[in-house]
């Protein structure tokens, strides 16, 4: 490229990173980033889960300081020491996890983050010019939200309308988005992204979309750069590009698993029997209302909802850290209560969300965790009494190398571990074994695609081996390529069920919003 | 990785307690020349009070036998995650439970009567603690608050059976219970003038430090104290090892009491208390909750106490310089904890 083309491509920009580097301690998280944002559109910023997307922007946000390289915004190099800064200059960021305070209404919280334009902080505040000024300025906002209504009562899609009209009050000229639409059904993200969309067409409004989903960046998206590893490792046009050519520059040259194919299983051998299960949630709410659901051997059965219709119950219930408040689990046609004893003889094992807080010791050694399932039995313990260290860690050792945990050191505490390796070592500790039932809860949440292949390939061996396997999940393309069958829950109660073959994208979308 | 996470936490942990003795000892020092004293004499004499002859070692050792019985009584609730501060009223409450079933022992030979007493003490002492566990467990009762207040409950209980029920119209000016009898008492062990107690304190902490170190159970109890989902998990009976755990705390609390009973005051009365269930939970901290750990640490701060006489002889020091030493090393140790983690920080990977 010649000179004269990096100008007239620079001062098309309104934002710029030139060669912005990273480094936290020994681990270099950006290396040479150089990123150009037109003034309009929407540019997609596209890389697996440590890449480096989240970092980039947290240095466009004031969050952190880039250790090399130029932020430009304007035509102008900015020094970003804070958020405050960034705003200043124009840059608003709306977070992947809902930043307003739920106990307040949304003109509060709107008040709480949007100052004056006096800039006077410690204020007597005038509720109704707040209120007159908030309503004109939604009103021009292609976004529309209530601001009277306590954000707790909000869905999941409004509150993340909520974010966006905070951020776009603020005036900005670049809107960065993290992962925005992981919280949403399909037709609430179509909503969101199609007007953010509108908008940067008729104003002027950089849109900065952080995504790993592709379907998105090509519905929506002007213009696409990929992360890998920190770098950039592709940059283009979205016209220009598919698919494949995303993806490998996405993951490089790694291996995928190859899913095995879906053996044919006589799915009449019912090994999990949930009926009329109800239970509370931590406020004492009924979370979970009057579930049936069976899972036969060979067969995987998805449960689809938006996040907090009672999935979170329904897996702590089957793993015995929930009281259930009526109905009953039945295992082998046996009333189940997960005491050790029921656990090993009917094979039953749960592998819960976020497994570092729900199902390992964080401070306990990667074998010590390894050992939960099995500590006692006469093969790992003398009379199940005193341990046998040498015959617990072999095993340790053994199952590290079946499912690939890194970095292969037992000794490390779990904590110590990568968030994919903490699930490959408690999926390692629930499959490690012949189980007859497992449930699994949003397994592959925040894994990169190797991993999440792999962990997928695992639950298809043991479908094909005739486990029953019971997926709770939020994503839903993870259902649709897994589930034999797919169960809806809206509100704590199971609203739908269809078959594989039946099963289709927007009409479950619907049924997790409650139409 | 340079340095395995684990040693790196040791040694933390080595250099906190150091520089926590060190800065006890200055405060110690500065206190001492307020009241007085020379620093440097006070603690030439603590050193030959505690450590500098063959008597003072057993007066130490004989101070040290119920501290490490008391200190388990926080040392193995922590294990679980749980706080219990409730040492003083479990060995009360066992010293009492002792002198109840020495006296309805009495004229059975002294070996039944002993062991009588023991398993009184214990029973009682476990059930106080296990009982305070089980509100916490089943109804969510803040374990270290309830068995603070069950404190002043055995202290009251104490003071109300010595001096109706179990009341011996002989104790005038101190009211009493009635004596073991002198043929009952614990003796001392062969060779020196310790009391049994000692025995018994370290064998309680080698057994359970075996119990929590190498078994099943102990792992299991790990398991809880780490994270009480991970447990349910795993189908661990969690109420059932909690209350076992509660039930040796207390159990060893009171033996505790029942050692001031049958080897020191051959009776209860309000002897019993003491202070020893606090400065157990001192030893407790001390130690960091390493059963291990809590003998030397009781035998040094029993030294502690055993010099509080030659301080107040040579330098008219009063009575309770000792149980500032205590506190200001108890206070100092506390606040140590808020530097843990900072001074050889592990450097983790920011998420990204």
């Amino acid at each position: 490229m010649t000179v004269s083309n990096d100008k007239r491509a620079a001062s098309r920009a309104i934002l710029e990173t030139l060669g912005v580097g990273k480094v936290f301690g020994a681990t270099r998280a950006l290396d040479d980033v150089t990123l150009r944002v037109a003034p309009r559109g929407i540019h997609a910023l596209l890389g697996e889960n440590g890449a480096g997307k989240s970092t980039l922007v947290k240095c466009l946000a004031g969050f952190h300081r880039p250790s090399s390289g130029q932020i430009m915004i304007g035509g102008r190099e900015r020094v970003l020491r804070s958020p405050r800064d960034a705003h200043a200059a124009g840059v608003g960021m709306v977070y992947q996890h809902f930043t307003l305070a739920p106990n307040l209404t949304v003109l509060e919280n709107l008040v709480l983050a949007v100052p004056d334009r006096n800039g006077v902080s410690a204020r007597r505040i005038d509720w109704k010019a707040e209120r007159a000024r908030f309503a004109q300025q939604i009103d021009e906002l292609p976004f529309d939200a209530d601001l009277d209504v306590t954000v707790s009562s909000l869905s999941s899609g409004q509150k993340q309308k909520v974010e966006i009209i905070k951020q776009l009050c603020l005036g900005p000229r670049i809107l960065i988005l993290d992962e925005p639409t992981s919280v949403l059904t399909p037709d609430e993200a179509d909503e969101v992204l199609g007007t953010l969309h509108e908008m940067t067409r008729d104003q002027d409004l950089a849109v900065i979309l952080i995504t790993h989903k592709m379907r998105e960046v090509f519905a929506y998206a002007d213009r696409v750069t990929v992360l890998r590893g920190g770098r950039v490792t592709g940059d283009d046009e979205i016209g220009a590009l598919d698919a494949d050519a995303l993806s490998e520059m996405m993951i490089g040259e790694v291996e995928i698993a190859k899913s095995p194919e879906r053996a044919p299983t006589a799915a009449d051998n019912v090994l999990l029997r949930i009926e009329n299960l109800s239970a509370d949630n931590d406020r004492g709410v009924r979370a979970l209302d009057d579930v049936n659901l069976t899972v036969a051997a060979g067969e995987i059965v998805g449960v689809a909802g938006v996040s907090g219709n009672g999935q979170t119950e329904l897996a702590q219930v089957l793993a015995g850290q929930r009281r259930a408040m009526a109905g009953r689990i039945q295992v082998h046609e046996e009333v189940y209560s997960g005491t050790r004893a029921e656990i090993s003889r009917h094979g039953m094992h749960c592998l819960p969300e976020e497994p570092l807080r729900n199902a390992c010791v964080p401070d306990m050694s990667v074998a010590d965790n390894l050992a939960f399932r099995h500590f006692d039995r006469p093969e790992y313990s003398l009379g199940g009494l005193f341990m046998r260290g040498a015959p617990l860690a072999r095993r340790a050792a053994t199952l590290m190398e079946r499912f690939n945990v890194k970095p292969r050191e037992p000794r490390l505490p779990m904590a110590s571990l990568s968030g994919g390796n903490v699930q490959r070592a408690a999926l390692a500790r629930e499959l490690g074994e012949d189980v007859d039932i497992l449930v699994v809860t949003n397994p592959c949440f925040g894994l990169d695609v190797a991993a999440v292949a792999q962990i997928h390939a695992q639950l298809m061996d043991a479908r094909n081996a005739g486990t029953a396997v019971l997926l709770i999940s939020e994503d839903l393309d993870e259902l649709l390529t897994l589930a034999d069958r797919l169960v809806v829950l809206f509100e704590g109660r199971a609203v739908h069920e269809c078959t594989r073959e039946q099963a289709d994208r927007r009409g479950i979308g619907q049924k997790m919003t409650g139409y | 990785m340079t340095s395995h996470p684990g040693l790196r936490l040791a040694a933390e942990s080595v250099v906190l307690i150091l520089a926590t003795f060190a800065a006890t000892a200055l405060l110690f020092a500065l206190f001492v020349a307020a009241a007085g004293a020379p620093p440097t004499g006070v603690f030439y004499d603590i050193y030959l009070g505690a450590f500098g002859s063959w008597f003072s070692w057993q007066n130490t050792l004989t101070r040290a036998a119920p501290f490490m019985l008391a200190a388990l009584c926080t040392a193995l609730p922590a294990r679980l995650g749980l706080l219990v501060i409730g040492n003083e009223g479990a060995l009360v409450i066992g010293g009492v439970a002792a002198a109840a079933a020495g006296i309805s022992l009495n004229g059975v030979a002294p070996l039944a009567v002993q062991v009588g007493m023991f398993v009184a003490a214990a029973v009682a002492g476990g059930l106080w603690i296990a009982g305070a566990l089980a509100l916490r467990h089943y109804r969510g009762v803040n374990e270290t608050i309830s068995t603070l207040l069950l404190n002043y409950l055995a202290i009251a209980l104490l003071l109300w059976l010595v001096g109706g029920p179990l009341h011996d119209p002989a104790s005038l000016n101190k009211p009493s219970t009635p004596s073991i009898g002198s043929a009952n008492m614990l003796g001392d062990m062969p060779g020196m003038s310790v009391h049994w107690g000692l025995a018994y304190g370290v064998i309680a902490c080698a057994l359970l430090f075996v119990l929590f170190r190498y078994t099943t159970f102990g792992f299991a109890a790990r398991i809880i104290g780490g994270n009480v989902r991970a447990a349910q998990l795993n189908g661990l009976a969690v109420a059932r090892i909690t209350l076992i755990v509660g039930f040796l705390a207390g159990a060893a609390a009171g033996v505790a009491g029942m050692v001031e009973v049958a080897a020191v005051h051959g009776r209860a009365n309000e002897s019993l208390v003491a202070g020893y269930g606090y400065v157990g939970i001192l030893v407790a901290f001390l130690a960091r909750q390493n059963l291990a750990m809590i003998v030397p640490v009781a035998i040094l701060l029993g030294g502690i106490e055993a010099s509080g006489g030659l301080l107040q002889r040579h330098f008219e020091l009063p009575d309770a310089t000792t149980t500032v030493l205590q506190g200001t090393l108890f206070m100092l140790l506390l606040a140590s904890e808020s530097l843990r983690g900072r001074i050889f920080p592990i450097r983790v990977q920011e998420a990204n």
